[in-house]
């Protein structure tokens, strides 16, 4: 067996394993990967979102010691390249013998030499360990100054104000991003980022950053002569661009290209054709690439010839598509109409803030590079066109309300990429369709596609709408509309009950899918669930407002808002507990269970525990479940704020709502985060001004973190915040959609969710916050409702014409001196249709 | 009555008084020899009983389920996993392998009533 050895394990050198790995089905070569960073590679492009909550181990890329035949070794970099013994050394001392060497040792930021530069609180903006240094020095700082205009510097810029501080962005052209907008772009741009709060000097360059007393970064001085100033400045970052990493292949004679970088050919071979470069450092055509999809192709050609291919550079796709500080820009093709000839069509519409620019051949028939600001939903679809006849008048293209994102896409040739960041054509993705991918995130698994930026995500939703195996978004065969569709219908014809809807809007008498769906929807309009015909629309749990059990029994959850609960409650549980024969349970969520329930006892066992206080806990709902707290300022001495009274509020404010899928809140005191509240739908987490809010976190079967929606917010706001986004969620999500994948399914993803609930961008927010209140006004505890209520406790019998007898298939054994289930119970997995098995 | 031609020696129980049996909400009833049957009422009016034990669980929850149709067929879903049962044949839709007893249901003078023993047709 041959040894691969790779120098660099960031996002290239992590493709170029993959890659090798994938191809080398005999085992031809053992890959050593040497890295520098202290840590496995991680995504870098998505670095930023380290600072909405994403965690390191959310960055993380794929585990490549998880393949056979690879070995990782971090944090000792490579010092020297002995080519002619073909061997290197790494500065630990350990020196490796090579096969086959690639470089992938990627760029390092370039640092300016102005005097001050290398202050304490100037930093660069590249690393985890960058960002884990500038969130340190943020904690003392108030204003900052992110020195660059480009993509890296307002992603800086973006990172100092979610860390609270003040950013100041200083760029030398005269407006932001020069290398992917024009001028028209840039000035809405450089518009649209001074409303998020940052402070904009373009035209001005830093002449210096001078130190305080205490030695550290104070300010920085910008602009010369009459235009010179000052900017107060408690942390600096340099993002003014970047220079490959190509000192080894220097040290080690290898040709570099014309300006830096090491030097290879269309094989992504260097001078030595034992070494391969790949990414940042290399230098090809002369061209070094300073992104993601370049950087890949290199990767999968150098893998190819590693295995005996004769794959090359297939040349680089350069398109952008960001959103920076909430605002879209998107830059492809030729966007400066360098082409001899080009002619621009432009739609400049400052009012509604977007700008969007397309160039066209001279003749106007092909499509050779756009610029859009502002609104890039048309990105998507227009990128692709990009060197092929335009299918229309191009000012169509760019029309308002025309950027669906994806339309057009039926259009493209098979060979057209779709996504750039992984080189996957359209093709490719019918393909995989074909093969039954029949969501996104199957296509994600099997082509890659959507797994850099997600700019072709809207794309591959409408190859998935187009094409015939699409999963349609009827409910079921009984209703052709969504969810979110029927709830509109109701919202706005005050539709009541489920004969009439399924009359005019549906077909047949419905089923165990639709049934429960409508009665959730329903559910939010008011009244009791279990009132006349709602009563059959539910699933067995919410008929009997319990779980039911592996043997028919039921369980019974009192709510226990908070986790807190007084010794007398927790006494009459016990007794009530005892008195009945139930197992107990405390739960995964801070209350207790009591299992083994016949039908026929529910009403008693209920009667019980109302009288004593209690209510239902919605435990067999698809509701809000259980708010989950710390002690937080109670007894904790770490509390920051009151976390225990702010869950049991959130607790007893949302009780009782229905929604598409469960909902789980926590209220954490500390960063400590003891209530696992990012583990939740809704997050709260306590800060020293206030609250942080996350979103979209769950446990079960794909566990994710909640992201941060909002930081400091205060009691008020946090409140109705959460009523916006819990309301917006219902409205529009689909059938046993959780948050998580609700919000994964968003066009526009948390920056979308973001602009509608804290900025009312759809203008809804008035509305959502009404329903909440009506909710809040309107709750009434559904097992009191039924207590009081003959004609509904009579349904809670065991046999018709024998309703006291109890069902003598049910027998308990004993375990660990409590009930559990005995007799012909036959359940294990269920082997049909199981993804019908929800509760 | 063709009823009496089918099965001369059938026993009739009553099950319930015809208003406690909602349309689309099914309700269990003891037999004399200690099985169980689910009573259901469609949205139409139509009467159906099957075994009231789920075969895939082995709990007696049908009555339990959620009535409605299957491409117009009418039909029961298990509560407990959500295989779906065909009320006129009790045949399993999900699996072929399986299908639950079925008993003739008639309603006289304000009761429903149900036959002890079930259906011939699809004893097992
Ligand atoms: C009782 C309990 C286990 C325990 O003893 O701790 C439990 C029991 C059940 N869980 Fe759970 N879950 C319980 C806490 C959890 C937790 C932990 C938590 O809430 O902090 C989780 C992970 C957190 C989360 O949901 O994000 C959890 C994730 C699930 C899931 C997976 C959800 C997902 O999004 O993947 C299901 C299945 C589902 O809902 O479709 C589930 C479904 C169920 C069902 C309803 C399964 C069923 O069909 O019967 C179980 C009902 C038992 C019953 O009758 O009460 N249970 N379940 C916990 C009740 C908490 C409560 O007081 O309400
Ligand atoms: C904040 C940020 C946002 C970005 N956004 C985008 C975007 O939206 N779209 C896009 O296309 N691109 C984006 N990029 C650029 C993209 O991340 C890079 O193009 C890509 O990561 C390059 O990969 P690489 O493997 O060549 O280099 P890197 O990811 O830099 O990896 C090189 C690795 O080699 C290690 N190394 C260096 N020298 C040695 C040595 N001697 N021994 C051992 N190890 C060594 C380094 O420590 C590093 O870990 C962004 C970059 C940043 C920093
Ligand atoms: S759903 Fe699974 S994990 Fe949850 S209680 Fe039941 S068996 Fe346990
Ligand atoms: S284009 Fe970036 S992920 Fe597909």
């Amino acid at each position: 067996m041959r040894q691969l050895v790779v120098i660099g394990n960031g996002m290239v050198g992590h493709r170029l394993v993959e890659a090798v790995r994938d191809r080398d089905s005999a085992g031809a070569w053992h890959v050593v990967v040497l890295g520098e960073e202290p840590r496995p590679a991680y995504d870098r492009v998505a670095l930023s979102s380290y600072f909405d909550g994403t965690t390191e181990e959310g960055l993380r890329l794929p585990d490549l010691t998880a393949r056979d035949g690879v070995e990782l070794r971090l944090g000792d970099p490579v010092v020297a390249v002995d080519r002619a013994r073909r061997a290197v050394r790494t500065a630990g001392g350990s020196v490796l013998d090579y096969d086959a060497l690639v470089l992938a040792t990627g760029s390092s930021a370039f640092v300016p030499p102005v005097p001050g530069h290398d202050l304490p609180g100037c930093h660069v903006y590249r690393t985890i360990d960058d960002l884990e240094a500038i969130t340190a020095d943020a904690r003392t700082a108030t204003t900052g100054v992110v020195v660059g205009g480009g993509l890296l510097g307002l992603e800086a810029a973006n990172a100092l104000r979610l860390l609270g501080v003040e950013p100041h962005v200083v760029e030398l052209a005269p407006w932001l991003m020069p290398a992917q907008v024009d001028e028209g772009g840039g000035a809405l741009l450089g518009h649209l980022v001074t409303e998020t709060g940052v402070t904009v000097h373009t035209g001005a360059g830093v002449a210096q950053v001078v130190p305080g007393a205490d030695g550290r970064v104070a300010r920085v001085r910008i602009g010369e002569g009459e235009s010179a100033r000052e900017i107060p400045a408690g942390i600096v970052v340099f993002a003014v661009g970047i220079r490959p990493r190509d000192q080894l292949a220097r040290d080690a004679g290898l040709e570099l290209g014309p300006r830096g970088g090491v030097a290879v050919d269309a094989a992504c071979r260097t001078s030595d054709p034992a070494v391969y470069a790949v990414g940042e450092c290399a230098s090809i055509d002369g061209t070094v690439y300073g992104l993601l999809a370049p950087g890949n192709a290199m990767a999968e050609v150098a893998a190819d010839r590693l295995l005996g291919g004769s794959a090359t550079f297939p040349g680089a796709d350069t398109s952008t598509k960001l959103k920076l500080l909430g605002v879209d820009v998107a830059s492809f093709g030729d966007a400066h109409a360098r082409t001899e000839g080009a002619l621009e069509v432009v739609l400049n519409d400052a009012p509604g803030r977007r700008y969007a620019k397309l160039v066209v051949s001279d003749d106007a028939a092909t499509l050779l590079g756009g610029v859009l600001v502002g609104d890039a939903a048309a990105y998507a679809s227009l990128r692709p066109l990009v060197g092929r006849p335009l299918p229309g008048d191009p000012l169509d293209l760019i029309a308002p309300g025309r950027g669906d994102g994806g339309a057009g896409v039926g259009a493209l040739p098979d060979d057209a990429q779709v996504c750039s960041c992984h080189a996957v054509t359209k093709g490719a993705i019918t393909a995989a369709i074909a093969e039954g991918a029949a969501d996104v995130p199957a296509l994600k698994t099997c082509t890659k596609a959507g797994t850099g930026c997600g700019s072709c995500l809207p794309m591959l939703k409408s190859l998935l709408a187009e094409s015939g195996v699409a999963q349609s978004s009827a409910l079921c065969e009984h209703f052709p509309q969504s969810r979110a569709e029927l709830m509109q219908i109701v919202l706005a014809t005050g539709i009541t009950g489920f004969t009439e809807l399924i009359t005019r809007y549906g077909r047949g008498r419905g089923c165990d899918v639709c049934k429960p769906a409508i009665a959730s929807i329903l559910a939010t309009q008011g009244g009791h669930i279990l009132d006349g015909e709602q009563a059959a629309l539910q699933d067995t749990n919410d008929r009997f407002l319990a779980n039911i059990q592996r043997n028919g029994t039921y369980s019974v959850v009192p709510r226990i808002p908070g986790g807190e609960i007084t010794p007398d409650k927790l006494v009459v549980i016990g007794e009530v507990a005892r008195d009945f024969g139930l197992y107990t349970k405390i739960t995964g969520a801070q209350r207790i269970d009591m299992f083994g329930a016949r039908v026929e006892q529910l009403p008693a066992i209920w009667r019980r525990l109302v009288d004593a206080g209690f209510e239902s806990g919605h435990a067999y709902g698809k509701a809000l479940r259980a708010v989950k707290s710390c002690v937080g300022t109670t007894w904790c001495r770490y509390g920051v704020q009151d976390s225990v009274a702010l869950a049991v509020e959130l607790e007893l404010r949302y009780r009782g709502l229905r929604a598409p899928h469960k909902i789980k809140a926590g209220v954490s005191g500390c960063a400590r985060e003891c209530a696992e509240a990012r583990g939740k739908d809704v997050g709260v987490i306590a800060t020293e001004n206030g609250w942080n809010l996350y979103v979209g976190g769950n446990g079960g079967f794909r566990p994710r973190h909640a992201e941060l929606l909002v930081s400091d917010v205060d009691h008020d706001t946090l409140v109705r915040y959460i009523d916006r986004f819990l309301m917006f969620y219902i409205r529009t999500a689909d059938r046993l959609q959780r948050t998580a994948a609700w919000m994964e399914a968003m066009d526009g993803g948390l920056d979308h969710l973001r602009a509608v609930v804290v900025e009312d961008s759809l203008g809804i927010a008035a509305e959502l916050e009404a329903a909440m209140a009506r909710h809040v006004a309107g709750y009434a505890d559904e097992w009191r409702g039924v207590l009081d209520d003959p004609e509904k406790l009579a349904r809670f019998v065991s046999f018709a014409n024998a309703p006291d007898t109890p069902d003598p298939t049910i027998t308990f054994g004993t375990e660990r001196e409590q009930p559990v289930p005995a007799g012909p119970v036959s359940l294990g997995m269920p082997t049909t249709r199981p993804h019908h098995v929800e509760v | 009555m063709t009823v009496a031609t089918l099965a001369p020696d059938r026993t009739w129980i009553p099950a319930c008084p015809s208003n406690r049996l909602a349309a689309e909400r099914g309700v269990a009833v003891l037999l004399p020899d200690g099985r169980q049957a689910a009573l259901f009422r469609t949205f139409y009016g139509e009467l159906y009983a099957v075994d009231n034990i789920d075969p895939f669980s082995g709990a007696a929850v049908l009555s339990r389920g959620i009535v409605g149709d299957r491409a117009g067929e009418p039909t029961v879903a298990s509560p407990m996993l959500k295989q779906v049962f065909a009320l006129r044949t009790g045949a399993c839709l999900d699996d072929p392998e399986v299908r639950l007893d079925t008993h003739p249901v008639r309603e006289r003078g304000g009761v429903v009533e149900i036959a002890a023993a079930p259906d011939a047709r699809t004893r097992t």
